[in-house]
């Protein structure tokens, strides 16, 4: 059973048509790269899954169950309240400008949803986030607050955070697009770290080799479509005339 | 007429002055937040009431309207006004006047929050009360905090609008030493303590805005 299904999603702005028809699948411990030019819908892709944005056509299944849809008749079927909550709490989202609580610190930042969504202890959710903290290489910031971490140091805290909710799978919008090249690769290191683990994601990032290296399986978007998918090397050795060109430009 | 004695009514006056600021801050406050829901609200009939309301409460001196409500119930309904009415009376204009202000002021700053905290805390499965009382709120208290203080400030010294309906807070009561003694001292002792007030006002609103300083 995949974790993941998104099947013959559509999705418009007004009468811009970003995403035409793209289905995709995630299993149980597996990678999944999203690339493609900027503008191509990777991530409102990540949005629909992620509950932000409604989808206009198609079905989104977790684990099976189909969690929003759209009827023929147009109708969109979404989960409100406490079902809502549940389906969030199947994947964690971390974003390309972290999106901390500025007014928490670090260690609340990670432990509030555990103990006021989660209703867990309170000791026992400090115990674990310190434990997170450490394999993030930020166990001396616990008591920080979030201006005054490093771009790259706030994003392992935002992945943390999401991390200690348990989900299911997890996704990242371009998690390393706003740092400086040197902070890029603590991000990048601790992203490998939970692929190790064997911890379901689905990237959109920029970072070619990183996303060669990582990945199960890529998809290549182009305007609202995918262009080319399969393995890494399936796609990255692929003779299409636009991605080619994409990663050209990406080299230069 | 000693200056003790003139000092000691107007100290009379000056707890009186006290008790409209306490009040109208205790009740416009929370209003204020209530009427931003209001301006805010995805119900086009809710938001235009709210927005006309907000419009005659900050277009209109604040004098008349403590007159309005104090006259109102005997102009409308020819009910005897007088005795208690006067302090509640004054207590509802004034919140009801400063909740208008505050309530812009609490619009400014939950428009002013990025998407991306409410975004990220959707999906770390906060509720939408959650969301905002622990979230939102809180970094928006922080943003606003010196518009509040203006507002807060300007309080102070619009309490002595409240002569206009003869209640005996500290500018009435200058009003009628001076009259009765023809001298300009009770104003400039007034003065002095409105000065005075509003000094440990501003320094306690600082002292908040500072509490705030640990994050930006
Ligand atoms: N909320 C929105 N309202 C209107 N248009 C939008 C909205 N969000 C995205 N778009 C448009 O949808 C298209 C796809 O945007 P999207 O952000 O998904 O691209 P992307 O592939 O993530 O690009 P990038 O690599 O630059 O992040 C763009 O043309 C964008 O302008
Ligand atoms: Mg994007």
């Amino acid at each position: 059973m995949a974790l993941l299904e998104m099947n013959h999603i559509s999705k418009s702005f007004s009468d811009l048509e970003v995403i035409k028809d793209i289905s995709l699948k995630v299993d149980e411990g597996e990678v999944l790269s999203i690339i493609g030019p900027s503008g191509s819908g990777k991530s409102t892709m990540l949005r629909c899954a992620t509950m932000l944005e409604t989808i206009d056509k198609g079905e989104i299944r977790y684990l099976g169950e189909r969690v929003a849809w759209v009827e023929p008749d147009g109708t969109k079927v979404y989960p409100k309240g406490a079902q809502l909550r549940k389906v969030c709490s199947y994947f964690g989202l971390v974003f390309q400008n972290f999106n901390l609580f500025p007014h928490y610190s670090v260690l609340k930042n990670i432990t509030d949803p555990m103990v006021h969504n989660q209703k867990r202890d309170r000791r026992e959710a400090e115990k674990e986030a310190r434990e997170l903290l450490g394999r993030m290489g930020l166990a001396d910031k616990a008591d920080a607050y979030p201006c005054q971490l490093s771009g790259g140091q706030s994003q392992r805290v935002a992945i943390a955070r999401a991390l200690a909710l348990n989900p299911k799978i997890l996704f990242f919008d371009e998690p390393t697009s706003a740092l400086d090249p040197e902070l890029t690769g603590e991000v990048l290191k601790v992203i490998r770290s939970l692929a190790d683990l064997h911890i379901a994601m689905v990237i959109v990032t920029h970072e070619m080799n990183f996303a060669r290296g990582i990945s199960d399986h890529v998809i290549f978007m182009d305007k609202g479509v995918v262009e080319v998918e399969g393995t890494p090397d399936e796609v990255f050795e692929a003779e299409h005339l636009r991605m080619q060109a994409f990663l050209g430009k990406l080299q230069h | 007429m000693s200056f003790q004695v003139m000092i000691e009514q107007l100290a009379g006056g000056l707890t009186k002055s006290i008790s409209i600021f306490l009040l109208t801050l205790l009740f416009s406050l929370p209003l204020g937040l209530l009427v931003s829901f209001g301006r805010m609200s995805k119900n086009r009939i809710i938001r235009s009431a709210v927005w006309i309301f907000i419009s005659i409460l900050r277009g209109t001196p604040l004098m008349l309207q403590l007159l309005a409500v104090y006259f109102g119930p005997f102009y409308l309904f020819n009910l005897k006004i007088g005795g208690s009415w006067r302090f509640t009376a004054i207590i509802i204009a004034f919140s009801v006047n400063y909740s208008a202000y505050f309530a812009e002021i609490y619009r400014s700053g939950i428009e002013s929050m990025p998407p991306g905290q409410y975004e990220a805390a959707k999906l770390l499965g906060y509720s939408r009360a959650s969301t905002f009382m622990r979230i939102i709120f809180p970094q928006v208290v922080k943003r606003i905090l010196p518009s509040v203080t203006n507002e807060v400030i300007t309080l102070v010294k619009d309490t002595s609008l409240a002569f206009s309906l003869a209640y005996a807070e500290m500018f009435t009561i200058a009003k009628q030493i001076a009259a009765k003694e023809t001298s300009f001292m009770p104003f400039i002792a007034a003065a002095v303590f409105y000065y005075i007030f509003n000094a440990v006002v501003a320094f306690g609103m600082e002292r908040i805005e500072k509490s705030l300083d640990y994050y930006t």
